[in-house]
């Protein structure tokens, strides 16, 4: 059933009358032309979709339009403030994470949920919280290791 | 050339430049090349050469680089860029020859208008075959813009030096010319002759230096663009109807309700089926309203009693190397052990599916595709829709990895969907489902390795038969020091259920796998360590010398294996590179788990171009190559592919990853050779080595996977 449906995208009031059962993927891909989140799987086991709901990560290929009404999305082309890379992108530049960079949009805002809820996170917290993202070239290490000096980054920058 | 005639003045010769120019029937190539420096130059890959044939455009030259009137340097490649980094080492071996920064040089990739022609990118072969002529083109631009600056700045050529894009006069900084000034308003094209000066290792600024990906930014904000990111207004998407197994045949159809949907167009030629709708969750749903009968198989083959079938039907045999007398071998031999290696089919699973994005503009079509060979993969295109070549391009976008897998299958589909659909359509995606990536993967293929060997008393191999099944000759001629010996390469063809091609690597992994796992037993049953059985039994220095960085690194201590602290090591070569890993894992005796806990790999390549791209490859092989040593495999039976997606094909995740850690032997001196392959294929043997080790337990199968291994533990 078409319905009329308002989100934030990026920071701009979005609205829509669309299929409420249609993807979050494809309106954002194919309807708003915003194409840095991926399709990877379609069912949701490989995490190139991720984009942010209310600042929790959702797989977007099988997440309904109609679920986001009222809601704020951030997909990667929101990450970046006045054109000033979020800390996490400039890691993953720094530290050479990506490879084919397919899973990378996927990948940062994944972690940027991590950031968020833990300041200061542990290996293995990073591990825990990243599993689910999946990355064929095997940037893992630099993965982990961008997320790493990001929290740091992000801890000083508090500090100051 | 005309345009400069009586204006500038320059001594050289350009007389078959112009000729060369008149040849070439490029559309707009001039008007492509606009002012400035232009030296063209041609690889010198023998593989390359023969695959080229009797390709006119241009002539024999497949690349340029050019310095723009603007000062920047742009190097154009029919390579292309899925990951493996030589957006940036290219560009690195470029900007150090022609003394101009990094930044100042744009990479432009895979485009068939603007390309010369290639083969494709696979093999490691970029850094190896193209580098070198890019190279020397980068010193006789350089060489070119010293006579010029001689010229304009009125001192000898030998006074001046480059740095940075600029010509000094060594003497006098103040006295200066950029490259910019002396390209303004001029066109030159040069062939490159080969006899411009390239630097020594001693004078590399750029070369052999670390550098980060020059893409990266694009990467993590969303702004790189792959095939399926590009979009037309009003651009439609399209899906194929597919069946439900590779030997189904279509017995009936009917696509009346999907024609009735608003929107949705039904294109159909013979088996051929498709749907064109606004967007690609439409275009699924359509396909969802197909009503589709298929006519069930008679056949038996699955990936269990695959081996058995392949060995039936193996041809070939022919040695690829071989010498001594097995014969006399055999008879000096104190302990002889033979044994099979299988391995299964297992994928390319790139994270980004096959896709292409077609637009028609009047009489020129393009298609952005996601492939490998983007000049290949035209052909293809103008062969389907039967239009005059010049009227197609290709263009490769960044490439979602690739591994060997990324093909012309997809793009030849989108060809046949716009034949089918004609004039009517302006541009439609056709992107590829996760499921049918796999369903219609060349799948690395599955294989066997029959090995007999032998040892004397004193711990030395006496002889080495083996014979190598379906896998391919890459990797299989041994590297030891062994008196009697022959190497037998059996069967590739047709006796696969499904399509099978290249796969990161190809047949280096299952070589190796066997090889190595093979050494261990020997030197096992010597009562040796097996790095100290590996010493005895080699003479190859490089491979020597690659060994020892890596015991040094790991700190391994000599124990005979099984020592219980599950140690293994595994030695290659691939693509004139040597590796050499040791690996530390963890058995859960019980459930037959492994973890690897650390993977150390020691890297012989040549001048390494971008070391921290080469570390970056070395780890993305060794996580990579987890999955097909202890997990990845394709089960089918009848034609029916089980894994379509990765619920059950699964591929390496974060909570598998070891410490890794990568030794690169950097010989400045030597030619530089593969990266993107050579650390991968060790891993099935340095996995397998330490699980025996570590439980006594030796698998002969990959992928190692838990039952396989505790079947092994109970033997």
């Amino acid at each position: 059933m078409k319905r009329s449906i308002q989100f934030n995208l990026n920071g701009k009031t979005q609205i829509l009358t669309v299929e409420e059962s249609r993807k979050l993927l494809w309106v954002i891909r194919s309807d708003l032309g915003l194409t840095g989140c991926k399709y990877g799987c379609g069912r949701g086991y490989c995490g190139a979709c991720t984009v942010l709901v209310n600042n929790r990560t959702v797989r977007s290929c099988i997440y309904p339009i109609s679920f986001v009404d009222g809601k704020e999305v951030v997909t990667i082309e929101g990450l970046a403030k006045n054109g000033k890379l979020h800390p996490l992108q400039k890691a993953f530049v720094d530290h050479d994470a990506s490879q084919c960079g397919y899973c990378s949009p996927g990948m940062i805002l994944t972690a940027y949920t991590l950031l968020l809820n833990n300041k200061r996170p542990s290996y293995d917290e990073i591990i825990h919280h990243m599993d689910k993202n999946l990355c064929r070239c095997g940037s893992h290490t630099r993965i982990v290791r961008a997320i790493q000096a990001a929290a740091r980054e992000m801890n000083t920058g508090e500090l100051r | 050339m005309k345009e400069n005639n009586g204006k500038n003045i320059m001594e050289l010769d350009f007389y078959d430049s112009e000729e060369f120019m008149l040849k070439t029937n490029r559309r707009d190539f001039l008007k492509i090349i606009g002012g400035g420096i232009v030296v063209f130059f041609a690889v010198e890959d023998a593989a390359e050469a023969q695959q080229r044939g009797d390709r006119r455009l241009p002539e024999d030259v497949n690349a340029f680089l050019k310095i723009g009137e603007d000062g920047r340097v742009a190097c154009t490649t029919g390579k292309i860029e899925m990951g493996q980094g030589i957006i940036t080492s290219l560009a690195q071996m470029l900007a150090d020859e022609l003394d101009v920064s990094l930044d100042s040089v744009d990479m432009i990739m895979g485009d068939t208008d603007l390309c010369p022609w290639d083969s494709g990118t696979h093999g490691s072969r970029s850094i190896r075959f193209f580098g070198p002529p890019l190279r020397a083109a980068a010193a006789e631009a350089r060489s070119i813009l010293l006579e010029m600056a001689a010229e304009h700045l009125k001192i000898s050529r030998d006074r001046l030096k480059t740095q940075n894009g600029v010509v000094y006069d060594a003497a006098n900084d103040q006295t200066k010319v950029t490259y910019a000034q002396l390209t303004k308003g001029k066109k030159i094209v040069k062939r490159l002759d080969q006899t411009a000066v390239q630097k020594t290792a001693s004078q590399f600024k750029i070369i052999g230096t670390p550098q980060r990906k020059t893409n990266a930014e694009e990467l993590v904000t969303g702004k790189g663009k792959f095939a399926g990111d590009i979009q037309f207004p009003g651009m439609l998407y399209a899906r194929i109807l597919r069946p439900p197994s590779h030997l189904a045949i279509l017995k009936s159809v009917d696509v009346s309700a999907a024609e009735k949907m608003e929107g949705v167009r039904v294109l159909r030629e013979d088996d051929f089926i498709a749907v064109l709708a606004g967007s690609p969750d439409r275009a699924d749903a359509a396909l969802r309203e197909i009503k589709a009968e298929y006519g069930a198989p008679d056949a038996n083959l699955d990936d269990e009693n695959i081996f058995d079938h392949l060995l039936k039907n193996a041809s070939g045999g022919n040695p690829s190397d071989q010498g001594g007398d097995l014969a006399e071998g055999e008879k000096n031999s104190a302990e002889i052990i033979e044994k099979t290696y299988l391995n299964s089919y297992v994928a390319h699973a790139p994270l980004e599916p096959h896709v292409t994005t077609v637009c028609v503009e009047g009489d020129r079509i393009t298609f952005w595709s996601s492939t490998q060979s983007p000049f290949r993969l035209k052909d293809a295109v103008v062969d389907i829709l039967n239009a005059p070549a010049d009227q197609v391009r290709v263009i490769t976008p960044y490439v979602g990895s690739g591994f060997g897998g990324k093909r012309s299958r997809n793009a030849i589909e989108a060809a046949k969907i716009l034949k089918l659909a004609g004039k009517s359509v302006s541009s439609f995606q056709l992107a590829g489902t996760r499921e049918e990536e796999f369903f219609y993967d060349t799948f690395r293929p599955a294989a066997i390795v029959k090995i007999r060997a032998g040892i004397n008393d004193k711990g030395r191999i006496s002889f080495w038969d083996y014979g190598v099944y379906y896998a391919g000759q890459r990797g299989a001629n041994q590297f030891y020091d062994i008196p009697h010996h022959k190497t037998a390469v059996y069967g590739r063809g047709d006796a696969h259920p499904f399509d099978t091609g290249a796969w990161r690597a190809p047949a280096n992994n299952t070589n190796t796998f066997a090889r190595e796992s093979h050494i261990d037993l020997l030197a096992s049953a010597a009562g040796i360590d097996p790095l100290e059985f590996r010493f005895m039994n080699l003479k190859d220095e490089r491979m020597i010398r690659v060994l020892k960085a890596a015991a040094d690194q790991f700190n391994w201590t000599p124990a005979k294996s099984p020592s219980g602290r599950g140690y293994g090591i595994s030695l290659g070569i691939d693509s004139g590179t040597y590796v050499a890993h040791m690996a530390e894992v963890k058995v859960d005796k019980e459930s037959g788990e492994v973890q690897v806990v650390r993977v150390v790999c020691a890297q012989d390549m040549g001048l390494s171009i971008n070391p921290e791209g080469a570390r970056m490859q070395i780890e993305g092989c060794i996580t990579m190559g987890l999955g097909y040593a202890l997990t990845e495999e394709i089960h089918f039976r009848n034609g029916e592919i089980f894994d379509l997606n990765f619920n059950s094909y699964e591929i390496p995740r974060f909570s598998w990853l070891p410490k890794i850690e990568t030794v690169i032997i950097d010989d400045k001196d030597a030619p530089a050779q593969g990266g993107g392959e050579p650390a991968i294929i060790c891993m099935g043997a340095v996995i397998s080595n330490a699980i025996y080790d570590a439980t006594g337990a030796r698998v002969l199968q990959l992928p190692m996977t838990p039952e396989r291994i505790q079947k092994t533990m109970s033997l």
